[in-house]
């Protein structure tokens, strides 16, 4: 590296009219720096003399091509800005290797590590910005290392000849380009990150959830909400424990959480330093002579981790060296980027807020993503994924704050399509497609099929979907088929059945088709397979989404509780006030002296004002507190009581009569056959709530026949019930058949359950569920074929096997427990001051 | 500590799409959320329209929707959406190195 020093300091001893300029002198010979003087150089080579220190052995090189030189796409020469001989030409001593340690601002000196002090005029700071570094044990293990410089680069392919497994912690940009590196050369790559969604900063979460599937289907593994307890190994790294005690094995784990704005420098000379050097417009810090650039500044209050901002402050660096001041007046950034090879583009504010609305386009079959954030008609905001074509063009709609009222209809399908003049109107658009245009992909329909099954009766979006299929799959055509509805028809288009909500085009009865027949497995992925409308739903298609894929995945789809309604996340149905009733389960409304004693020792412990006998003979106690309510429930459980679900979407109360074992009347042991029914069927999760009743006689005291399901007991076996309702509208229920045994009965009634679980609307009673579909259809899948009931019972019983665990026993000994205390207190100043 | 900001823990203690609670003493009890892309706001814990308890409703983009009635509430501005009308106070909130900090000028307005 003496060469550089030799070769250089020979051009700059080379007049003696250089040695009279004003000396600036530049620490961190990174692209800030380098773009600083080429700026400076471009207005008057003659101004100052320069000189560079850099920590490291290199000329200056593009810091953010690092990660193709690690994924092999590029050679260290490629990434090369400034080589030596533009140095030597422009008369720069580039001091390399030689990190600057002091300045001493009154001598106005620097000095560095070999012990070289160099004397300035004007000093700039270029520093950039250090790794973070977690503070867990093992951070310091041979084989933990950062992604920063071509030092860790070389250290990682070092380790990646070695091949095994890396850990790569930090989900950001970085680290997936340091995961993306490593798998392309060889490693077996796990990627931790803490918060739930990659890139969080850069994407939302639809936008995030293809990142990673996309980076799962490569084969890496990414785990979210992994919290990093601890780098374990002797003497070298062997692994990563987190927190939840998984322990991942690895040879090499790179750090790549985030970045600091490097300041140690400017801070021990005592300049003015907050998150990062403090600079005002023209980057001059509180020391008129010395300047500062790049990562380790703070302007106006930001720090920018981004290469554009850099640029914009580097012009008015050497404006204002130059006398001819401009001043940066902070920068708008968007983010650009392939990662891992994939097209993201962030802009602005994408996180929507108040007064804020949102355009979205989804193309499943391609794996696009657009969203594009308005703002009283101004784009405010962008996430593109996939293609992202037009992220310049929003941009810069964007930064010049341009009214796009005029555009909005076609905005979210880009700057070609917007600009194509008469073809602005949606209608005019799909008006002057040509008969063999396809409309729908996914079905290979053309505009003149549509165009003839619109003709042939097809008058509203379902008949068209159901007669030639087009819209019926993705449904991303959807729009296309209204505009050709309306174009024929005019306002004769019959309006189709109820989209599920706002979110979305699709009706509840699509979503549920299309989760089953396409697998899907999370929210996330049903919201963009099926396109939509809003970043994560709402309070009415969450919920439904939820109990969906629930139903369709028993035992591996992992329940999302900020999805669920208050009552079944907290277990317990919340008041007026803000309390909580709590219903312990009562099988079949028997009890005994323990379990009253339990119950009066809740009420007593824990103040309830009152406690009620419900309507499906249970006890319900009023006026917990949420932070109470762990505590009743351990105290419950203790007993021998669990969750009477009264709160949920699911299995209330089997209500029994006494039956044959008391009664006169009684024919059955009705009593008996309740509580193994809800042995049976408590715990279910279902589309709506579900009651049950089992009477001993046709006198039916247990009142049976206004019940979901109901049992009557005769002398000849059980009369089946079914779709009855007491509440709003009452409805007394159909008679389903007759069955000899116990056991037929309990067998038919899984068998309803679960085709009320599989074919009911989410929040759809079965009463209009069974007036809607007709007795018939439910008589015809339980009663008439013997084959799909026993498969419906069999489906009911595996789904229940996961199903009934103790919501209360989990919850009050589980993790969760903390959610119901408060997160902090607060006393106003008197208590304070008091304390 | 007497500061303008009242420090109430670490943003991982939300979790995300949630909410958590500070009692304050003497005053209305604050509601503390987590929007899916990582924002917090502070409100009043009371819905305008019958004083349900936001803090246990369903978080939506940068909504609540109220558990009593299912009015949704902005979370920026605590103004009721739709239809509905009413405000709930809102507390300025803010983050800074993971920890979440309340305003104590507005806490005690509120109190």
């Amino acid at each position: 590296m003496d060469f550089y020093e030799q070769d250089l300091s020979a051009v700059a001893n080379d007049g003696a009219a250089a040695r009279d300029l004003p000396h600036l002198v530049v620490i961190g010979n990174g692209m800030a720096g380098c773009r600083a003087v080429e700026e400076l150089l471009a207005r008057d080579a003659g101004r100052y003399r320069v000189t560079i220190f850099g920590a490291e052995s290199h000329v200056n090189y593009n810091r953010i091509m690092l990660s193709p030189v690690l994924a092999g796409e590029k050679t260290f020469d490629e990434i090369v800005i400034n080589t030596a001989a533009w140095y030597a030409d422009n008369g720069i001593e580039l001091i390399v290797s030689d990190p600057v340690e002091r300045i001493d601002r009154d001598a106005r000196t620097v000095t560095s590590r070999s012990g070289r002090t160099v004397s300035y005029d004007r000093l700039l700071i270029a520093t950039g910005s250090d790794p973070f570094i977690i503070p867990v044990p093992g951070r310091d293990l041979h084989g933990v290392i950062s992604f920063r410089d071509m030092h860790d680069v070389d250290r990682m392919l070092a380790a990646a000849d070695k091949g095994g497994d890396a850990v790569v912690i930090g989900g950001g940009l970085l680290g997936l380009e340091a995961a993306h590196g490593l798998t392309l050369r060889g490693m077996k790559v796990t990627v931790l990150h803490i918060m739930p969604t990659l890139m969080e900063r850069q994407l939302d979460e639809a936008a995030a959830w293809l990142l990673k599937t996309a980076l799962e289907g490569r084969g890496q593994t990414i785990l979210t909400g992994a919290d990093t307890a601890e780098i374990f190994g002797d003497g070298k790294v062997e692994g990563v424990r987190l927190k939840d005690g998984r322990e991942i094995p690895a040879s090499l784990v790179v750090m790549a959480v985030g970045i600091r704005p490097s300041v140690a420098l400017a801070r021990d000379c005592g300049l003015e330093v907050g998150r990062g050097i403090k600079v005002d417009d023209h980057m001059v810090t509180s020391d008129p002579s010395v300047l500062a650039v790049g990562e380790c500044v703070e302007h106006d209050g930001m720090v920018y981790g981004l290469v554009a901002p850099l640029w914009e402050m580097c012009r008015a660096l050497a404006d204002g060296l130059v006398e001819t001041p401009t001043g940066y007046r902070g920068s708008v950034t968007s983010t650009k980027l392939k990662v891992a090879g994939l097209d993201v583009f962030s802009a602005g504010d994408f996180s929507g807020s108040d007064g804020t609305e949102d355009i979205v386009l989804r193309d499943a079959s391609r794996g696009i993503y657009k969203r594009v954030v308005l703002k009283q008609d101004r784009i405010v905001g962008a996430v593109l994924y996939g293609d992202t074509a037009d992220g310049g063009w929003y941009f810069d709609l964007m930064r010049k704050a341009e009214d796009v009222a005029e555009l909005r209809d076609i905005l979210i399908f880009g700057q070609a399509y917007a600009s194509g003049g008469g073809r602005a109107d949606p209608k005019a658009a799909v008006a002057a497609l040509s008969d063999d245009a396809e409309i729908c992909g996914c079905n290979g329909v053309s505009k003149g099929k549509v165009m003839a099954c619109i003709a042939g009766g097809a008058h509203s979006l379902d008949a068209v979907r159901t007669t030639c299929k087009a819209s019926a799959s993705c449904g991303s055509c959807t729009g296309l088929v209204e505009n050709l509805l309306a174009l024929t028809l005019g306002d004769e288009v019959e309006t189709g059945a109820k989209t599920m909500c706002k979110c979305t085009t699709f009706t509840h009865d699509d979503v549920r088709r299309e989760i089953v027949a396409q697998g899907m497995r999370s929210i996330p992925e049903a919201m963009q397979k099926l396109h939509w409308s809003t970043p994560d739903g709402c309070s009415s298609c969450r919920p439904a989404l939820n109990y969906y894929l629930l139903c369709a995945l028993p035992g591996e789809y992992e329940d999302d509780q900020q999805s669920r309604f208050v009552n079944e996340r907290l277990h317990a149905n919340i008041q007026k006030d803000g309390t909580y009733s709590v219903v312990p389960r009562m099988w079949g409304g028997l009890t005994s002296p323990r379990e009253l004693r339990a119950i009066a020792d809740v009420v007593e412990k824990f103040d309830a004002p009152m406690v009620k006998v419900t309507g499906g003979q249970r006890l319900d106690i009023f006026g917990i507190r949420k932070e109470d309510l762990p505590a009743v429930w351990a105290d419950l459980n203790a007993a021998g009581m669990v969750s009477g679900h009264a709160y949920g979407k699911a299995l209330r109360t089997v209500k029994t009569c006494v039956g044959s074992e008391w009664c006169r009347f009684g024919t059955q042991d009705s009593t008996g056959l309740g509580v193994k029914i809800e042995k049976m069927s408590w715990g279910s999760w279902m589309p709506h709530k579900f009651k049950i009743a089992v009477s001993g006689c046709p006198r039916n005291c247990a009142e049976a026949t206004i019940k979901d399901f109901g049992v009557v007991c005769v002398d000849s076996g059980y009369e089946l019930h079914v779709g009855g309702n007491g509440g709003i509208k009452v409805r007394a229920t159909d008679f389903l058949c007759k069955v000899e045994t116990e056991q037929q009965a309990m067998d038919y009634c899984a068998a309803f359950i679960q085709l009320y679980r599989e074919e009911a609307r989410y929040l759809e009673r079965t009463a209009p569920w069974v007036e809607r579909v007709g007795l018939d259809h439910v008589k015809r899948r339980i009663v008439d074929d013997e084959g799909n009931r026993k498969a419906l019972t069999r489906r009911f019983l595996h789904s229940q096997s996961f199903s009934q665990d103790d919501p209360w026993a989990e919850r009050a000994g589980g993790a969760d427990r903390q959610l119901h205390h408060p997160m902090a207190e607060f006393q106003p100043m008197t208590a304070v001051a008091a304390e | 500590m007497i500061g303008d900001w009242i420090d109430i823990g670490w943003v991982n203690e939300i979790p995300v799409r949630g909410s958590r609670t500070v009692p304050v003493a003497g005053g209305d009890e604050i509601a503390v959320f987590r929007t899916a892309d990582g924002k917090v706001f502070a409100l009043a814990n009371r819905c305008p329209h019958k004083g349900g308890p936001l803090s246990q409703g369903i978080i939506h983009g940068h909504s609540v929707a109220c558990p009593l009635h299912n009015w949704q509430i902005a979370l920026a501005t605590g103004e009721a959406q739709g239809p509905d009308k009413g405000c709930t106070p809102t507390i300025p909130v803010k983050v800074s190195g993971g920890r979440v900090l309340l305003c104590r000028a507005s806490t005690l307005a509120a109190a």
